[in-house]
């Protein structure tokens, strides 16, 4: 139950640990990693705070064990930004007032790269559409769309 | 969460062999299920079979007049698929609407059958479009696969390794979903081939069903005129705080009729 050798990269970077089989990614980030961005919002994988991308793709790192990621790819909120300069969707967010307490924030970033990737000029209903998996308490959303918006028209532009 | 051995198989015999030899294992497909189930202690399963190494379950493929699509097939990747939208969009419809887009990156068709949810969108998919499941064992018939509240005919250690449909003549789905949870409160999948309709109804109860009075009228003329004056009796259907029985028992009249004409566009 409690060794189970996994071996990954996160953030580019090769991780090996030996962890009890529930551990979740969330957790395996968060407390043997510190890579504490990534979120823990509920308890039943609505919220996505917890959101990464395992091999590219989004997902909920709160309903995946860690030992499931053998020589998978992990990028989390950490990993995204290039040195210093914060990646694209980053500054649209804090330049469109995208964040209030920030604690969903790395989850929709994390989305929206992917949107980014997926279209080149999505409508305010395709972002809406694309972030039901990202729940938000502070903000109604509408300045996460506009930073979205910003977001992927600054990626495709450079 | 309690605690379970985790297991790892590269291919189906693997993983059978797996599940046939140990007392109680379970299949790990997606995890969008299973794993908030057991992060809630309301599944407890003391050994896990993980199908994600196994890349003999992926793969959406024509195969003659019919359209294959593997277990562990996502279900982002049969609603974006052009083999799917090509040969049945409803199919591509129904994987578009399940859950939310993180949900339908990890989720899949192999579990989503397996696990037979009287709310989810595929087992009413799969019996509207008369799909034949394939499994480490034998080949079963959508119709009778699927029984009440999360059982299904698999037995102990036998895996879904493919859904095979047949390509319809016309085929929609029409789906009203639980906002917060994207469940669905009535969802209906409606096909004719061969001049055999299927109606096939999620939500209601607490299993999938077929409404034959629809189906009779629909055979004669798959029009949703044919259907829209058909009531069906609450009796039996499913009631909660998001929707009474009658509520319910109304919508099935109402999306049979958007299912007809969206398979009619």
């Amino acid at each position: 139950m409690s060794d189970n050798e996994v071996s990954m990269k996160v953030n580019g970077s090769t991780v090996s640990a030996k962890l009890d089989s529930r551990t979740l990614l969330v957790h395996f980030l968060r407390e043997h990693l510190n890579l504490t961005g990534t979120h823990v919002g509920c308890d039943t994988s609505q919220c996505g705070a917890c959101t990464v991308h395992v091999n590219g793709i989004p997902a909920k790192s709160c309903s995946i064990f860690a030992v499931q990621l053998e020589n998978a790819e992990v990028t989390t909120i950490e990993g995204v930004a290039n040195g210093n300069d914060l990646h694209p969707m980053q500054k649209a967010f804090r330049d469109n007032h995208g964040l209030q307490c920030g604690y969903c924030t790395p989850g929709m970033i994390m989305q929206a790269i992917d949107i980014a990737r997926r279209y080149d000029k999505p409508t305010e209903h395709e972002i809406r559409h694309e972030l039901e998996g990202n729940l938000c308490r502070c903000t109604g959303y509408h300045n996460i769309v506009k930073s979205v918006k910003a977001g992927v028209k600054a990626i495709h532009d450079t | 969460m309690f605690e379970f051995e985790y297991h790892r198989p590269e291919s189906i015999e693997a993983a059978v062999k797996i599940l046939k030899d140990i007392r109680e294992g379970q299949p790990l497909a997606g995890g969008m299920s299973l794993v908030p189930t057991m992060k809630l202690r309301l599944s407890e399963p003391r050994e896990l079979v993980d199908l994600n190494a196994i890349a003999d379950l992926r793969g959406i493929y024509r195969e003659g007049d019919n359209l294959v699509i593997g277990a562990m097939t996502r279900h982002t990747e049969v609603a974006k698929s052009e083999i799917v939208l090509d040969a049945i969009p409803a199919i591509a419809q129904l994987a578009g609407g399940i859950g939310d887009p993180l949900c339908r990156n990890r989720g899949t068709i192999g579990g989503s059958v397996a696990f037979n949810d009287p709310v989810a969108d595929y087992p009413a998919g799969l019996i509207g479009l008369d799909a034949k499941i394939h499994t480490s064992e034998r080949v079963i018939a959508a119709d009778e696969f699927f029984d009440e509240l999360y059982e299904t005919a698999l037995v102990k250690g036998e895996l879904v390794t493919k859904i095979v449909f047949p390509l319809p003549e016309k085929a929609g789905w029409a789906k009203f979903s639980n906002l917060a949870s994207r469940y669905a409160i009535v969802a209906v999948m409606v096909s004719i081939s061969g001049g055999i309709a299927r109606v096939a109804v999620t939500g209601a109860k607490n299993k999938v069903f077929r409404v034959s009075e629809m189906e009779a009228r629909l055979n004669e003329s798959f029009a949703a005129d044919a259907i829209k004056d058909i009531k069906i009796s609450p009796d039996g259907m499913n009631a909660d705080i998001h929707a009474d029985a009658k509520y319910r028992s109304n919508l099935v009249n109402v999306l049979a009729v958007r299912a007809v004409e969206s398979a009619s566009a």
